[in-house]
């Protein structure tokens, strides 16, 4: 059983931080939505405002990772431009996509838009959780700045998942691969 | 009597809400100029090479870093201005949301192809 270190990277990238990241939306837009009743704080609340705190810290560092993982470590493999008369282009996925018509739109619409949607991801997610960590219980009495919030963290949700499922079929299509071979479990 | 106390001590320990306000419209700012650089990359060859701050990764490095470094300097700015003040929240809320559902769009290459 073997991995390359691309196919390594693309997973770290993919099924670690993105995957991550989207489980994670959904615990935060229940927590966000039935949070802050108006009443005084007992001291288990104020430790669950410090858990979402840390909770919306963790999303958002899932997010940075995995926006920078693909676009300065996965990125550059998919875009290599293949020597001048390159025959076979699996080491050159978007090259391999174009070539034919019928995958050229994963490209074209698939990857062009994953590569720029995802960058949404951070900038919301780190706002949310900068904001629940000044505001914590006090949002309580900011239901606008806890609306925007879940807004936001919706956005988060719709863009990550935009980027999650063309990251997924491009990979289908034509999968970044090569780079040495680990061997994670030796054959009998 | 002690209630009462706590009501006006919640009452008083209220923060305003102009530092979450500057985090909410920066944020989508900073989302939409995410769109903005792409769209300008991509209909200008100037633009584009400009932008390519890390050539394996091309004109993307630019269009995002630029987009990081506004969004953050927009929120600082955004930030010691509104801290200590109550802000209208509603029409910073629809304005952040409109941004927010134009960078969606006009990152869809069909959309942006539009321009």
């Amino acid at each position: 059983m073997e991995i390359t270190t691309r196919s390594l990277w693309t997973l770290v990238h993919g099924m670690g931080f993105g995957a991550l990241y989207l489980l994670a939306v959904s615990g935060a837009i229940v927590a966000l939505y039935q949070r802050y009743p108006i009443n005084a704080p007992s001291q288990s609340e104020q430790r669950s405002d410090r858990f979402l705190g840390i909770y919306l810290s963790i999303m958002a560092a899932l997010a940075w990772l995995t926006v920078l993982t693909g676009t300065y470590i996965i990125y550059p493999w998919y875009r290599a431009t293949p020597p001048a008369g390159t025959a076979v282009l699996t080491a050159f996925p978007r090259s391999l996509l174009l070539a034919n018509p019928a995958t050229k739109q994963w490209h074209l619409i698939g990857m062009e838009w994953k590569e720029h949607v995802a960058w949404l991801v951070p900038i919301v997610v780190t706002a949310t959780a900068a904001v629940a960590i000044r505001y914590a219980r006090d949002l309580k009495h900011h239901p606008q700045l806890r609306s925007a919030l879940l807004g936001f963290t919706a956005v988060s949700l719709f863009a990550a998942g935009i980027a999650g499922f063309f990251g997924a079929m491009l990979d289908k299509n034509a999968p970044v691969d090569g780079g040495q071979t680990i061997q994670l479990v030796k054959g009998e | 009597m002690s209630g009462q106390t706590n009501t006006v001590s919640e009452i008083s320990a209220v923060l305003p809400d102009g530092s979450g306000a500057a985090a909410i419209l920066s944020a989508g700012i900073g989302s939409f100029a995410v769109a903005v650089f792409a769209i300008a990359a991509d209909k200008s060859a100037f633009v584009k090479n400009l932008f390519v701050f890390y050539k394996p990764t091309g004109a993307l490095s630019g269009e995002t870093t630029v987009a990081i470094l506004l969004w953050l300097a927009v929120w600082a700015i955004l930030d010691l201005r509104w801290r200590k003040k109550t802000v209208s929240l509603r029409p910073i809320n629809s304005i952040t949301l409109g941004l927010l559902v134009l960078s969606l769009l006009l990152t869809f290459p069909p959309i942006g192809d539009l321009f």
